[in-house]
């Protein structure tokens, strides 16, 4: 079997006629390797949802090839089917039936057989937590229960490759933290993930690899460390006691002048730095000598969000 | 990939039966409506009409092919509601049989109509109402009704996934009347201006309902309907069960 679990080139997705037209994937491509955790980072409207859609044979693509786990999702659909699982972004789960029931009939479509499909639901809401409510009917589940039982119906058989489209949209932080260790277990055992998110921190979380969506379009792809180098990697801020020292700060400060921002009400100063070490210490040496008091000074990696940020902002001033 | 069809419709249809489990009420208003529908007409509005013979024992086929007919209402809803449902994602993105839901809810509806046509018959029975033509003869026109029955689930099925939300349903709920009641199901023909008596007697539903009425021996059934009575829904299969499928299956949103 080929090491990739996950391949899109050149796909087509497009909503509507005429004037009206939106081009939901226009030529997205994307390869993930077997076993990988891969995260779709993009805001709303980019597309990620579509892609998760075709990808899991629910929507045909206008054009492009997709293949999941070496099968295509147009003329292979049902092979594609037994071998991923979904976890969409409303519950996709019986709410008239029980948790229980729910598993039961679904492990059954899946053909496990009617005395493995009792077993396995039973297993399912188990190692869910789900045990005490898998007789009530799911319509009276919060909505932590909810996804947990939903996630557990994406795991009846044991899928090669997992689809998670948002996952922890509208999660407490326990049921997000309950769904991050659920994620990580499955990557442990070697199923291929791919998640789609709006939340950075997420994707920086889980993922091996991430792909900036924008405009249905692949903006930038890396790992997290790879991505924040792409805007330029370190930077060191420093938040002064009196923001009336800013100026005199920005003109003797150590750093490359280009670069540098100043954010007055924080009273804080961040600027690009390439030898850590040398300009924290030449920063710290050279606040003394000028009597400016500090409060604090630090070195950090940009963050995702403002790698996002700076890649989606390239794109909208091209197009304009 | 065809060796799973009768399991996994078989599993689709466990789901429409737990359903009832869990809404005896539901089911009991269903079959309950038909009966509350005969009771109405037979006492409260019927009574002198052009018709001979006791009025029950005409009002109750037609009665049996309304309940049919209404049935489309009852599918088009289910239909309707499920594919709005976050669930229908999942099994589409499984490897079930296309069109097992279907199924699945065809066979659920063809049991709650058969058990709305026993109530129905039973309560006929208790009001006086007889069929005359023999055990066979009743038998094939049960068969008729669940015929024009399955007929009609297919219609409400396609008209579901064309129509598809919630609000045009209730068009198709008001439509169903006057459509149901273009038929000679309550009143004859001949009681009406000529113009409508003609409408009333091509609505496929008119037809079932005089080849019933022949069959079972009650007053305004004509022999020679009974192949208008077979070949009327055959058709309207032939149409709208190949177009439901093929719109299932391509169903994308």
């Amino acid at each position: 079997m080929a090491d990739t679990a996950i391949t899109v080139v050149g796909a087509r997705k497009k909503y509507g006629n005429g004037k009206d037209v939106k081009h939901a994937l226009d030529g997205l491509d994307l390869t993930v390797a077997r076993g990988a955790v891969h995260g779709v980072l993009g805001p709303n409207g980019a597309g990620k949802t579509t892609l998760i859609r075709i990808l899991s044979t629910l929507l045909r693509p206008d054009a492009g090839r997709v293949e999941v786990a070496g099968h295509d999702v147009v003329r292979e659909a049902y092979e594609v089917r037994r071998r991923i699982g979904l976890l969409g972004q409303h519950a996709a789960v019986d709410e008239e039936l029980s948790g229980y029931q729910n598993l039961e009939m679904f492990g059954r479509l899946y053909h496990l057989g009617a005395r493995h499909a009792r077993v396995r639901a039973g297993e399912l809401l188990e190692r869910f937590g789900l045990a005490d409510t898998g007789r009530k009917a799911v319509k009276q589940y919060s909505g932590g229960m909810r996804r947990r039982l939903d996630l557990a119906a994406s795991l009846i058989i044991d899928p090669e490759v997992l689809f998670l489209d948002e996952p922890t949209t509208g999660l407490d932080p326990r049921g997000r933290a309950e769904v991050w260790a659920s994620v990580r277990s499955l990557a442990g055992g070697g199923t291929t993930v791919l998640l789609t998110t709006q939340y950075l921190e997420e994707a920086d979380q889980l993922a091996d690899r991430i792909s900036v969506v924008d405009q249905g379009r692949i903006a930038a792809e890396g790992t997290a460390d790879e991505l924040k180098a792409l805007t330029g990697g370190d930077r060191i801020d420093v938040v002064l006691r009196d923001a009336g020292h800013l100026g005199t700060a920005v003109a003797l400060l150590p750093v490359p002048k280009d670069g540098i921002t100043v954010d007055a009400d924080r009273r804080l100063l961040s600027a690009p730095v390439t030898d850590r070490m040398a300009a924290l210490a030449g920063v710290v040496r050279a606040l003394e000598e000028a009597g400016i008091e500090a409060e604090d000074v630090a070195l950090r990696r940009p963050t995702l969000d403002e790698v996002f940020l700076h890649l989606t902002a390239d794109r909208a001033k091209e197009a304009a | 990939m065809t060796t799973h069809a009768l399991t996994d419709s078989w599993t689709m249809t466990r789901r429409e039966l737990a359903h009832w489990a869990r809404q005896p009420v539901q089911v009991a208003v269903n079959v309950a409506f038909p009966v509350m529908l005969l009771v109405m007409f037979g006492y409260l509005i019927g009574g002198g009409r052009a018709v001979t013979g006791d009025y029950i024992d005409y009002l109750l086929p037609g009665m049996l092919a309304l309940t049919m007919a209404f049935g489309l209402e009852g599918t088009m809803i289910a239909v309707t509601e499920d594919l709005n449902k976050g669930v229908i994602d999942r099994f589409r993105s499984m490897p079930m049989t296309n069109g097992a839901v279907l199924v699945g809810r065809s066979v659920a509806d063809m049991l709650q109509s058969a058990l709305a046509l026993a109530v129905l018959i039973g309560v006929g029975l208790a009001l006086g109402w007889r069929a005359h033509g023999g055990p066979v003869a009743f038998l094939g026109g049960v068969g008729l009704l669940l015929l024009f029955r399955f007929a009609m689930l297919w219609i409400g099925i396609h008209l579901a996934m064309v129509a598809g939300r919630t609000e045009l349903v209730q068009a198709v709920q008001i439509l169903v009347w006057p459509v149901g009641f273009l038929s000679n199901a309550i009143a004859t023909p001949e009681a009406m201006p000529g113009w409508l008596g003609t409408v009333v007697q091509w609505n496929p539903m008119s037809q079932t309902a005089t080849a019933v009425r022949d069959l079972f021996g009650n007053p305004g059934g004509e022999a020679g309907h009974v192949w208008a009575a077979v070949v009327w829904p055959l058709v309207l299969l032939a149409v709208f069960f190949p177009l439901a499928v093929r719109r299932f299956a391509r169903l994308s949103r």
